[in-house]
């Protein structure tokens, strides 16, 4: 093993019943440096990664980690942390009614001399943790109290904690806001300094630019090839991620707002939800994509939350299409031509355990009602619709939905919706932990979806991508609607009025 | 090839191990049959007998067995639903056929009358009645569960030791007999076969036309896996698990009426005793997990009729009554133990290294 390298995986392969995960995949980390590492859905990232894990039981290839004679082979995460290999996931794995001092210490708690835990430096050493995290937090409250990004970086604490030699970060940022992100590069910086050697997994290119040294691409579970960052611009890794030259995200928006009508949709009055969201009023308008801006916990899922229903509003009125309605649950909002794609894709999205086919069906069969249980054909023919139209990469409609990587997962929620034709469709953060090319897709559709008539409400923590789709943007902050930009839509006006600065 | 297919579908399914678990113990009959020189297949045996009166009954151990158990697989089903949709089990409905049992009897008896001949009331009155009732304390169980968002242990546990207690205020502190012939017809036979036999058959046609012809089946299952996402897709996952814990009460209705017709009276403090155990070790028997989510109910009903099965064997085998709980506790360790996710990957580690070497 050369000197500075710590971890390298030698012809890694790994199969899944009927798809070839990872193909000989070789993959180099060398000692104080953050190395991204690349590819679309179901390229074999997440494999690769469970792989050195001890997740997955890969069939060929070696792991060596430095300081450790012969190959590594890990059978759990634990394993994996005995040889110096942590990992923080997208979705954050810890136990929401403990502290978070617990959650940082299970299951290697600080010990007095009796063998009982120590609570008092316990707690003690976990505030200083997290505080040289710069993250503000008091550790004697249960997780669940925060924020999921707050919980992400309790997850990175707790892995920085434990003197890792390899930390592998996978879609750390996908729930952080910018100032999170930022904090949570400084301490990547600070750990590679230290010598830490980090596996960077992410969808965020602008990312990848500011933080990695070195970028290895992978492509249907095979090796494109490994780069140093100066080597790769940024649309030589689009194409090399993708395996063709990349059609300009710039270019999807055509001619503005030609099919906005005048007809309005959804008219709120005052509506609000006491503790998230501050009244707000608000009309969209048939044909249009409205976007909704502002930081992590702005508000900006709730306001679209009240006026779905799935957090009751308890103050104002909503109009749609004119008429006064009056919206408890999900499913009155559904009969009244909505839909929601809730942010959140492992708990309010996907039903896991289910089929693509019932997990495609489920909203259009609520709606339907029990009794009128669509024939299997009429199942069979909806699902394989969406497959294809949606190229869902999965083999076959009866795979469980929770075997399909994350931006396959996000389409069939995507289907579960369009199924049910609706004139108003909210989408919270529907790009979130997918590639660039479905990314497009998803954008391609919402303008399309626009043009056939509908409303879209189009929430992101990317602005970039929203000024691609939205003709209007509504602007959060701190749970209150603080803004509507219209005709100066640039990146610029939309910071400066979430960042706000001159308070009244 | 076509039959290799259909022996991995076989090896998939869900339901192999809980027949194979029903095979065993027939295995072990037959065994002990032959052995001692019963003739092998005396438990598949099924004769017509004479009864005292002038009918004639089916009379064998399979049908013993499919009789005895018709109040487990009645629980069964209710109790599948509720695991699926809670992720919880119901522990009260052994004592809610108690309850329902005593006030079926006390309506047809009459308030504090201990034995009676002829009925007080319309039979259908108090069979309607007492299965009602059932309802009700399914409906009392899921109000606490699904919209309290009490733990179903807990929420269950009310009845569970109340049930009993109210079935003899009911009575009035009585063990009511109803001697009638028309009441105990729902224990006794139909023609040659055993009524208990007839009402479950039919209960179960009943609930798979549900299940197959409504979207009931997947609302529960959906809500059982994600109450949260179901919400989002328009599903109410409150009303769902509610409607799962009235339709469990509504079959511990039924099995407290057949259980109490059995024996033509209201036996508060036996009735259903432990019955619920047997309900929740089905569903389990049945691969079903009992956090929630799929859920298969063939698999559940023949899991009720494996445990009638074990007892019944290990009574012909001459297991006393005192110790047979033993026994069983061992057979249903194996049982469970051969379905425990660590197990069934080292079998097909074993079986795919069988296959490999077999290929080399």
């Amino acid at each position: 093993m050369e000197d500075n390298v710590v971890l390298t995986a030698r012809q890694i392969s790994m199969t899944f019943p009927g798809v070839k995960a990872l193909d000989h995949v070789d993959f180099t980390l060398r000692k104080g440096e953050i190395h991204a590492l690349m590819g679309e859905n179901g390229a074999g990232k997440s494999t690769l990664i469970k792989c050195l894990t001890g997740i997955n039981d890969f069939e060929e290839g070696e792991i060596h980690v430095d300081g450790i004679s012969g190959p590594v082979k890990n059978h759990s995460t634990r394993d994996a942390q005995e040889v110096g290999i942590s990992t923080v996931y997208q979705e954050v794995n810890l136990c929401p009614n403990l502290s978070v001092a617990e959650n940082l210490f299970i299951g290697r708690e600080p010990m007095t001399k009796l063998g009982t835990i120590d609570r008092r430096s316990y707690v003690s050493r976990a505030q200083t943790i997290m505080d040289e995290l710069g993250v503000a937090v008091d550790v004697t409250r249960n997780l669940e109290y925060y924020s999921l990004a707050i919980q992400q970086m309790v997850a990175i604490a707790r892995a920085v904690d434990m003197d890792c030699k390899v930390l592998i970060l996978d879609e750390p940022t996908s729930s952080l806001d910018d100032e999170e992100v930022e904090k949570l590069f400084g301490v990547m910086r600070m750990l590679k300094s230290k010598g830490v050697g980090i596996i960077f997994v992410t969808h965020f290119l602008e990312q990848v630019y500011e933080v990695c040294d070195r970028i290895t691409v992978l492509r249907n579970g095979q090796l494109v090839g490994e780069y140093p960052i100066v080597d790769l611009p940024r649309l030589k890794l689009v194409a090399a991620m993708m395996g063709k030259d990349f059609d300009d995200l710039q270019s999807i928006k055509t001619d503005d707002n030609a099919s906005i009508s005048d007809e309005i949709e959804i008219s709120a009055r005052g509506l609000g939800h006491t503790g998230t969201v501050k009244p707000f009023d608000l009309d969209i308008h048939k044909g249009e994509v409205v976007g909704v801006g502002g930081l992590l916990g702005s508000g900006r899922s709730e306001l679209a939350r009240a006026i779905y229903g799935a957090d009751k509003a308890n103050s104002g009125s909503l109009k749609v299409k004119g008429k006064d309605v009056k919206i408890n649950q999900p499913i009155d909002a559904m009969n009244l031509g909505m839909g929601m794609l809730p942010d959140d894709r492992k708990a309010e999205g996907i039903i896991a355990d289910l089929s693509i086919r019932e997990n495609i069906m489920l909203a259009l069969q609520s709606k339907n009602g029990m009794f009128k249980l669509m024939t299997r054909a009429q199942q069979n023919e909806l699902a394989d619709k969406y497959i294809e139209l949606l190229s869902i990469k999965t083999p076959s409609r009866e795979t469980l939905v929770k075997q399909l990587s994350g931006g396959n997962q996000q389409k069939v929620i995507l289907a579960r919706w369009l199924a049910t034709d609706p004139d108003f469709l909210i989408l919270d953060e529907p790009t979130r932990g997918i590639d660039v090319g479905t990314k497009t897709e998803i954008q391609k559709l919402v303008l399309e979806l626009a043009k056939e008539g509908k409303s879209i409400m189009f929430i992101s923590s990317e602005i970039a991508e929203m000024l691609r789709t939205c003709s209007r943007m509504i602007i959060m902050r701190d749970g209150e609607k603080v803004d509507e930009i219209k005709d100066d839509l640039t990146e610029e006006n939309v910071m400066k009025s979430i960042a706000g600065g001159d308070k009244k | 090839m076509k039959d290799k297919k259909l022996i991995s579908k076989i090896k998939k399914s869900q339901l192999l191990l809980p027949v194979v678990a029903m095979l065993l113990v027939m295995a072990v009959n037959i065994i002990h049959d032959a052995a001692t020189g019963a003739g092998a297949f005396s438990f598949f045996k099924i004769t017509l007998q004479q009864t005292t009166g002038n009918g004639t009954i089916l009379y064998g151990r399979i049908i013993d067995i499919l009789n005895r158990g018709s109040e487990a697989a009645l629980l069964a089903l209710g109790m599948t639903l509720v695991v699926s949709a809670s992720a919880g089990t119901d522990i009260s409905v052994g004592s809610v056929m108690s309850l329902c049992a005593s006030y079926c009897c006390m309506l047809l008896a009459g308030y504090g009358v201990s034995s009676v001949n002829e009925l007080a009331k319309p039979l259908w009155l108090g069979i309607i009645a007492g299965i009602l009732l059932g309802c009700l304390c399914g409906a009392f169980n899921g109000f606490l569960v699904a919209r309290l968002n009490i733990q179903p242990m807990v929420a269950t546990l009310i009845l569970y030791s109340a049930a009993r207690a109210i079935g003899l205020l009911v009575c009035n502190d009585l063990i009511v007999y109803v001697r009638n012939d028309s009441f105990g017809f729902f224990g006794s036979f139909l023609g040659p076969i055993p009524t208990p036999i007839i009402i479950t058959a039919i209960c179960i046609a009943i609930l798979s036309l549900i299940l197959k012809k409504t979207a009931l089946g997947m609302y529960i299952q959906s809500v059982g896996i994600n109450a949260r996402a179901s919400r989002i897709a328009g599903l109410n996952s409150k009303r769902i698990i509610h409607l799962a814990y009235i339709v469990c009460g509504l079959f511990a209705g039924i099995a407290g009426v057949v259980a109490s017709s059995r024996i033509t009276s209201a036996d508060s403090n036996n009735i259903g005793l432990y019955l619920e155990m047997d309900a929740i070790l089905a569903v389990a028997l049945g691969g079903n997990s009992l956090g929630g989510g799929k859920f298969n109910l063939a698999g559940s009903i023949i899991g009720a009729y494996t445990i009638q099965a074990i007892t019944t064997t290990l009574y012909a085998l001459g297991v006393s009554t005192n110790q047979a709980p033993v026994f069983k506790a061992i057979i249903v360790i194996i049982i469970v133990a051969i379905q425990a996710p660590p197990v069934k990957a080292y079998m097909r580690k074993k079986s795919l290294s069988k296959t490999a070497k077999g290929v080399a």
